[in-house]
């Protein structure tokens, strides 16, 4: 078993601080803006995005969380069933600029559910993505509007997010499966 | 074909044991002619050797459900009578709840009829009490005595009318004759699908009380004591039956009484953890049966009750049902045990734990049955393996184990709680009329081969 | 254990494993540091493979604190489902859940089927009326078939006990009991512990006493499994004739009673109700002063009515609560009715949320 460390809890605030500019960039300001963090890491990402644009556009931005595991594509298949979390999306999204927030693009499967599940909420204007990793294998016309590092990976490597509220540290971590 | 005529049939070197007279030694047993014959009496056509085995007269049964005519999806004559030589009984008194019900003597005949042809073991017909088994008018008993009938009972249902039940008594006794009741009062047993205590509760399911049971057998007695009739108790299942019986005897009531193999081994619980015993409710149908499998002091009651002779005898309540009967809600289901193909088994498992001696458990199904309803009036020697008596007789294993599996019965009920169970006492063969009725396929014999 | 009948170790056996709880896993938190992150590709530390072992949901009997717990949870994600604009997931597309009733039953029968189609299940609906049901086809049968027409979930509700168990026996389908004679209705249960969670917070500790037709009452029985379970101390309030036979209600000279691990029999109301933390009282069927059970419906309503003095006896922050419908004037006074009416309908958002849970968790690929 290797572990390697892609980005560092330094290496990750920036990513976060400079993510949360490119979208107050291409919002032009943070009005009409909610994030949406998908369950589970998104959801701290989210919350540190939403803290840092306000710091500096002094506006405070609603942050969400969606559970997507009904939307999920693979339900059926799976046999065991994802543990559910409640979403809490008190903010309309309604003709809003929503961006939803996810630690890693892998596939994009987990994004196309959460397009679906957004749409039970209501009708944003628009809807961007940020992630911070971004390690490739998509299998959906799906891509990232804002990414903290475009990590190539293999099918069989495995990226860890690790982070303070979830984990108790920050770090990516690409990890390799020595098979038996 | 039965070509006793003439024929002789030795079981050489079993352990014999006839409660009747009080034998239990290894010795040849001869039969000539259909009858027991003294030793030596005849060069033997057929030689069964018996070593290592148990020989005993053939099983009275008391109270079985031949189910024909009117119920034959259940069970025919044939099939039960086949059910009967399997389970080592060579006579069956047969209860009349058949459709029509025995209330008459054309269905008593037809009865009679095809046990003779089925040619198995003897059927002692049980006349109804009431008319069509209706509680209200009692049935034509002198017809029913003449027809062959050697006993009373409208069993399934109980004489629910005390004045009814009076008067029954006393003109049974007018014939010589005992009235088996079924005893259960209605009003407190009704809608009661097995008995009230904490596994009914748990299963959410109606019961009935003990005392449904007790009171109508206290109702008897005193009725029976009021009378001087006589009075045979069907299917004891609960400890205050016992003592009252125990009781109404020291008293000088003229009262016999049964027990079923079913309860004297199971509990109520039998219906909460199935045969297999499962942690979740079973629901077992085939554990329905009335009266209900009760708690385990009960079971235990009767059980002491049985050893110390105040239950006389063994008698199994065969009850076959089918599977469309069973295979449905537990308040739907029909209650009935097929027990014939268990019984000896069953009551042999009380020998090897040591609640009853084996003669005793003999006894309880040959001698004990013949004597409370005075059979031997109507088959003389019956019960016994005594010279002269009829050449009735089981071979058995004592320890043989065995595992209950009821797709394999004779009979066409398969409703058994006991399938899967270990059982350790088997059936070799069974003899009747002096002809092998059933065996195991495993005989040693010589000389001519029997129909098996 | 105690002497007596032998039955009752068995009983008791039962609960205390639920009492024990059956896995050592703890509360949801977020993962500690030290437990591997799960590989992306699922969706991180939020997914445990939920510990879901009920092939069927036919009573609480075997249900651990930290199942029922995991049901509850999971109905708080499918509350928020509820109460979304567009309350509609895809979760359960492609399986079917078959209602089979065969007792008649607005109330649960339309919320089953709520839950089905808000997670996008297909539901049909077969009711005892004009339906081969009618006609005499056996329970098994129905079942039969409808396994052969591909149904993956199947809701029976059944006026005799025991009838899920029949129908579970017979196919691969899951099966959810929605009631069966007295014996259990543990959705109904899910959903009362559902209810009170929301509004006392933690149950262990609390007194829950429950007035009534206890005896011929399957909501009573699986709230007592559940509540026991999680830690509640139950108090049965009932006349003797409306106890269940070997608790609280002695069948013979010989047999004991059954005691429950933290159930008491409180015959005197004042008693039963003081301090208590919830007070659910149970529908009194006319039908029982019928059979005898009773002597007048008037006599009842005297000692064992739910009325304002009496819910005062209560704690002050007393739930009142009652499956439903409700017999004002008879077990509960029409004031009190009211103030349990607002409870009665969250109940009902609370009954297709934890409905909706337990299709989620149980709902398996066809004949897998």
């Amino acid at each position: 078993m290797t572990d390697r460390t892609l980005m560092s809890a330094d290496d990750i605030r920036r990513a976060s601080v400079r993510i949360a500019h490119e979208i107050v960039e291409e919002t032009r300001g943070a009005g009409n803006l909610v994030l949406v963090g998908i369950q589970t890491r998104g959801v701290p990402l989210a919350q540190r995005i939403a803290a840092a644009i306000s710091n500096f556009e002094s506006v405070p931005v609603p942050v969400g969380s969606l559970d997507i595991s009904l939307h999920r594509d693979d339900l059926a298949r799976r046999g065991v069933r994802p543990r559910l979390h409640r979403s809490e999306l008190s903010a309309s999204v309604t003709d809003m600029s929503v961006v939803l927030v996810d630690d890693v693009l892998y596939t994009g499967r987990t994004i196309r559910a959460a397009l679906d599940a957004l749409n039970d909420y209501g009708r944003p204007r628009r809807i961007l993505l940020a992630v911070l990793v971004d390690r490739g294998h998509r299998e959906l016309p799906i891509r990232a509007d804002f990414v903290g590092k475009n990590i190539p990976t293999r099918a069989e490597e495995q990226v860890h997010v690790l982070l303070t509220e979830t984990d108790g540290r920050d770090e990516v971590l690409v990890h390799l499966q020595e098979k038996i | 074909m039965n070509a006793q005529a003439g024929k002789a049939l030795l079981i050489r070197g079993a352990r014999l044991i006839d409660p009747a007279r009080g034998i239990d030694a290894v010795q040849d047993l001869l039969f000539v002619d259909g009858r027991v014959a003294t030793a030596g009496a005849a060069q033997p056509d057929q030689i069964i050797d018996g070593s290592g085995l148990v020989v005993a007269p053939g099983l009275v049964d008391l109270h079985c459900h031949l189910r024909e005519p009117g119920q034959e999806y259940r069970e025919t004559i044939e099939s039960g009578l086949d059910a009967a030589a399997h389970g080592g009984f060579t006579t069956v008194c047969a209860m009349p709840n058949t459709d029509p019900a025995m209330d008459n003597r054309s269905v008593v005949e037809y009865v009679l009829r095809a046990a003779r042809a089925s040619a198995r073991a003897r059927v002692l017909p049980i006349g109804a009490i009431t008319a069509g088994r209706a509680g209200k008018q009692l049935a034509e008993m002198s017809e029913l005595a003449d027809a062959g009938c050697v006993a009373f009972s409208d069993d399934g249902s109980p004489v629910a009318d005390a004045e009814i039940m009076r008067r029954a008594l006393e003109y049974a006794t007018g014939l010589d004759l005992p009235i088996i009741d079924h005893c259960e009062d209605s009003s407190l047993a009704r809608d009661g699908v097995m008995h009230e205590g904490w596994v009914s509760t748990r299963l959410g399911l109606k019961g009935q009380p003990a005392a449904a049971e007790e009171a109508m057998v206290a109702r008897d007695l005193q009725l029976a004591e009021l009378t001087g009739g006589r009075i045979h108790i069907a299917h004891v299942s609960t400890a205050g039956s016992v003592d009252l019986i125990r009781a109404a005897r020291a008293r000088g009531v003229w009262v016999s009484a049964e027990v079923t193999p079913h309860h004297l081994t199971l509990t109520d619980e039998a219906v909460l953890y199935g045969p297999g015993g499962t942690t979740v409710p079973a629901y077992d149908t085939n554990s329905r049966v009335n009266p209900p499998l009760r708690p385990e002091n009960d079971r235990d009651a009767c059980l002491r009750g049985l050893a110390d002779g105040t239950i006389d005898c063994v008698a199994t309540d065969h009850a076959p049902h089918a599977t469309t009967d069973k295979q449905v809600e537990f308040d739907d289901a029909a209650p009935g045990i097929t027990g014939l193909e268990t019984a000896l088994a069953l009551v042999l498992e009380r020998v090897h734990d040591g609640s009853l001696t084996l003669m005793r458990a003999i006894e309880s199904l040959t001698a004990s049955p013949v004597r409370a309803l005075a059979l031997d009036r109507f088959a003389p020697g019956i019960g016994s393996l005594a010279p002269g008596s009829p050449a009735d007789a089981v071979l058995f294993d004592p320890d043989e184990r065995w595992t209950v599996d009821p797709r394999t019965f004779a009979s066409r009920g398969k409703n058994s709680p006991f399938a899967g169970r270990e059982l350790r006492g088997r059936v070799i063969a069974t003899v009747f009329n002096g002809t092998i009725s059933y065996s195991a396929g495993r005989l040693v014999t010589a000389g001519p081969s029997a129909r098996s | 254990m105690n002497g007596g009948s032998g039955l009752r170790p068995a009983a008791l056996h039962l609960v205390e494993t639920n009492h024990s709880g059956r896995s050592s896993a703890t509360d949801r938190t977020p993962a500690a540091p030290a437990s591997p992150p799960a590989p992306e590709g699922r969706r991180g530390a939020g997914v445990e493979a939920a510990r879901w072992q009920h092939r069927h949901v036919l009573d609480l009997d075997d249900f651990g604190r930290d199942e029922i717990m995991h049901v509850l949870e999971t109905a708080d994600a499918m509350r928020e489902v509820l109460a979304r604009d567009v309350p509609r997931v895809p979760a359960l597309r492609g399986t079917t859940v078959a209602t089979l009733f065969y007792e008649a039953s607005t109330r649960t029968r339309a919320s089953f089927e709520l839950a089905g189609k808000v997670l996008g299940a297909d539901v049909i609906n077969v009711s005892s009326s004009g339906s081969s049901v009618e006609k005499g086809e056996s329970l098994v049968d129905t079942v039969r078939t409808l396994q052969a027409l591909g149904v993956n979930v199947v809701v029976i509700r059944h006026k005799s006990s025991g009838a899920p168990y029949l129908a579970a026996a017979h196919t691969t389908a899951a099966v959810i009991n929605g009631g069966d004679g007295w014996h259990a209705h543990p959705t109904q249960a899910l959903l009362d512990l559902y209810t009170m969670r929301s509004h006392l917070g933690e149950i262990r500790g609390r007194k829950v006493t429950i007035v009534g037709d206890i005896a011929h009452s399957r909501v009573a029985r699986s709230d007592i499994w559940g509540l026991t379970t999680l830690g509640a101390e139950v108090v049965l309030c009932a006349p003797p004739t409306l106890l269940p036979a070997g608790l609280g209600r002695r069948v013979s000279s010989e047999q004991e009673e059954v005691s429950l691990p933290g159930v008491t029999i409180e015959p005197q109301i004042e008693r039963a109700l003081k301090g208590a933390d919830v007070v659910m009282t149970l529908r009194l069927q006319r039908e029982r002063q019928q059979a005898g059970l009773l002597p007048s419906l008037r006599e009842y309503s005297r000692r064992y009515e739910i009325t304002s003095e009496r819910v005062a006896l209560a704690a002050p922050h007393a739930l009142v609560m009652h499956p439903g419908p409700m017999n004002e004037g008879v077990e509960i006074a029409a004031d009190v009715a009211v103030s349990a009416q607002s409870h009665i309908e969250e109940q009902v958002t609370n009954g297709v949320a934890v409905r909706m849970a337990l299709l989620y968790l149980m709902s398996r690929e066809s004949g897998a």
